[in-house]
């Protein structure tokens, strides 16, 4: 990995298979080191799950890689182009990168139709009625074509979420950042999201979500990744990640989260 | 549990209407006027008033007023005599503008009036482009008209304008300035870039430290003196500038209450789909601030109505103004308490209008959403 740092011939070359690579990333909030070496690199395609304690940078992790918070040291690859403080670079980034947020933060003075519509008209010049049959596609998808004429403060949490989820996948992104999409949702309606996830998950899409469902993090990742205190502490396979932990933090977590 | 008074089945119970008490007239006397030994007596305290004070003003202005004749000597002074606003009525619309040019006054307030009818009237189609043309081109077209010096039009002074032409001239072109003006200054205050945010704090600090009276006394005694000698900068225009300037001050500050009110999770998810700042900002946060300030930015309009009647520091006769003037008239001295009311009422009627304007448009941007 630190090669690649160096060499740049090499990333485009892997920049084909690769959808984003984390080179020695730091950040500090402040005096606070929050992410300390993270090296991470993310194949197309795959489905990554990011699981640890409260507090422990898992929200700063992948919101650096779209840019929504800054990083201090090292490098941030994404889709083979490196972030700086190019605004007009950080733009493009941002259209090819989804983002879903624990609160939805839906746009609550737009139906749900225009929410979906909005990037792809302003940001890719989609006309508009191709972006609102593009976003009744997406609506169709996530299951609820029905709202496309309601407001946000309409819907329920998880009928929120699955529009949140619509919206990014209108801008046809390549990679989807999740951070705790189930988190604040009430329990009735965390499968109907998780669904939604699962069928994008099968979609081939790149997926990096930070969640605790570990059902999901079983049936669709491809690899597991354990933080604490800014650090990447294990990766894994699922499998061996559950049923095999290494680290002793990583056994303390997942015996809190599985009893509890 | 086996209840032996249960007439229904669990689930099957039917609404019965409430009881006379709760409903009807005799339900809302008795919950808003009669229902404690306090509200009785607040209810009877304030028929007394309406019966000592409501009643013999209502009889000075409409009962016993006069209403017809030409002269003060039609006035019978047993109530209001309306004879004098109906005389003085042309000076009171248009000041001292040439008769024979009134119909230019008119045309512009009748244009004007019909766009905005057009604008504000649910279902009229074409709404996008009335609206571009009150902004733009009507402007100019209003300029020509009222000002003249073009295609023909005699040239008139604005000192020869007065009256509610000049309170409106002054009061829309502030609302229409102060608006956009203070969205800037606004979004300034909270830039990251410290001079912009310097230079917006400066200017938003400097003109809302200072009375109104000030910025005018300033615009007219002042600013002559810095002119290079035979440069005449119009009155009207210095006041124009000063009202706006003002008002956009109050406005910017009214619009960073909102702004501070939208939460990150709006940028935040704003930006990750790609959209630019401007874009951001223009689509996202600036409808949400502004609809969630309507009232204060309708406050701030109603005053910056009201503050008009202070250009008569400097010379202009607004609506006030011209009452004044009526009422010093040695032919109609004794009436200025009739030309004060229709001030007054001309004030209320338009400062009434834009309040009512306002709550229909927070009802109609309502989308469900609670903060
Ligand atoms: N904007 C910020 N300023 C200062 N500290 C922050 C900020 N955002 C997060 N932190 C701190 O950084 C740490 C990691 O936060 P976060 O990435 O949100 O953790 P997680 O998502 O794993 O719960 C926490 O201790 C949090 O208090
Ligand atoms: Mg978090």
């Amino acid at each position: 990995m630190s090669e690649a740092a160096q060499a740049s011939p090499l990333q485009t070359s892997m920049s084909e298979e690769i959808a984003i690579q984390m080179i020695d990333v730091h950040k500090w909030y402040g005096e606070f080191h929050v992410l300390k070496d993270i090296k991470l690199t993310v194949n197309r395609g795959e489905r990554i799950v990011i699981c640890g304690p409260s507090g422990s940078g898992k929200s700063t992790l992948i919101r650096c890689i779209n840019r929504l918070e800054e990083h201090q040291r090292g490098q941030i690859i994404v889709d083979g182009v490196e972030l700086t403080n190019d605004v007009k670079q950080i733009d493009a980034i941002r259209s090819e990168v989804g983002m879903v947020f624990q609160h939805f933060n839906l746009f609550p003075h737009l139906t749900v139709l225009e929410n979906c519509t909005l990037a792809p008209i302003w940001v890719r010049k989609t006309p508009k009625s191709q972006a609102d049959e593009e976003a009744m596609e997406m609506l169709t998808r996530v299951k609820i074509p029905e709202q496309a004429q309601k407001y946000p403060g309409q819907l329920s949490g998880g009928q929120q979420q699955r529009v949140a989820i619509a919206r990014s996948l209108c801008m046809n992104p390549k990679i989807m950042l999740f951070d705790e999409p189930t988190s604040a949702l009430d329990p009735e309606m965390i499968k109907e999201v998780l669904d939604t996830m699962i069928q994008l998950a099968e979609s081939g899409m790149t997926m990096l979500c930070v969640t605790h469902e570990m059902g999901f993090a079983k049936t669709v990742a491809d690899r597991v990744i354990f933080m604490d205190e800014g650090e990447i502490i294990e990766q894994n396979r699922p499998h061996e990640f559950f049923n095999n932990p290494q680290s002793d933090r990583t056994k303390l977590f997942l015996s809190q989260i599985l009893t509890h | 549990m086996a209840d032996t008074t249960q007439d229904y089945t669990p689930g099957s119970h039917p609404d019965l209407p409430p009881p006379s008490s709760e409903v009807g007239v005799i339900g809302w006397l008795r919950h808003n006027l009669f229902a404690t030994p306090l509200d009785w007596a607040l209810t009877i305290l304030a028929v007394y008033l309406i019966y000592v004070l409501v009643v013999p003003a209502l009889d000075w202005m409409l009962f016993s007023a006069d209403w017809a004749g030409e002269t003060r000597d039609d006035c019978s002074r047993e109530g209001a005599c309306w004879v004098f606003a109906r005389v003085w009525s042309k000076v009171f619309i248009y000041g001292r503008y040439p008769v024979e040019e009134l119909w230019r006054v008119n045309l512009t307030f009748i244009i004007q009036f019909v766009g905005l009818a057009a604008l504000m009237i649910p279902g009229v189609p074409y709404k996008k482009w009335t609206g571009i043309f009150l902004l733009i081109p009507y402007p100019i077209i209003a300029f020509f008209l009222l000002y003249g010096g073009a295609f023909g039009l005699e040239p008139v002074e604005t000192s020869l304008w007065g009256g509610l032409m000049v309170t409106l001239v002054i009061a829309e072109v502030g609302i229409v300035a102060s608006l956009p003006i203070g969205i800037v200054l606004a979004l300034g205050r909270r830039s990251k870039m410290p001079i912009i945010r310097a230079i917006c704090v400066a200017f938003i600090e400097l003109w809302r430290g200072v009375p109104l009276i000030t910025v005018l006394f300033m615009a007219s005694v002042m600013f002559p003196l810095f002119m290079p000698e035979g440069v005449n900068f119009d009155k009207l225009l210095r006041a124009l500038i000063g009202v706006a300037m003002f008002s956009a001050a109050y406005m910017a500050e009214v619009v960073r209450g909102g702004l501070q009110a939208i939460p990150k999770g709006q940028y935040e998810a704003a930006q990750a789909l790609g959209l630019s700042y401007p874009k951001v900002m223009t689509f996202i946060v600036l409808p949400q601030a502004l609809k969630l300030v309507i009232p204060g930015i309708v406050n701030t309009f109603i005053g910056l109505f009201k503050d008009t009647t202070l250009v008569l520091i400097i010379g202009l006769f607004d609506l006030l103004g011209v009452v004044q003037l009526a009422a010093t008239n040695p032919d109609w001295l004794g009436f200025a308490v009739e030309g004060y009311v229709v001030a007054a009422v001309g004030f209320w009627i338009f400062c009434f209008a834009m309040s009512r304007y306002s709550m229909y448009m927070e009802r109609k941007l309502e989308t469900g959403h609670k903060r």
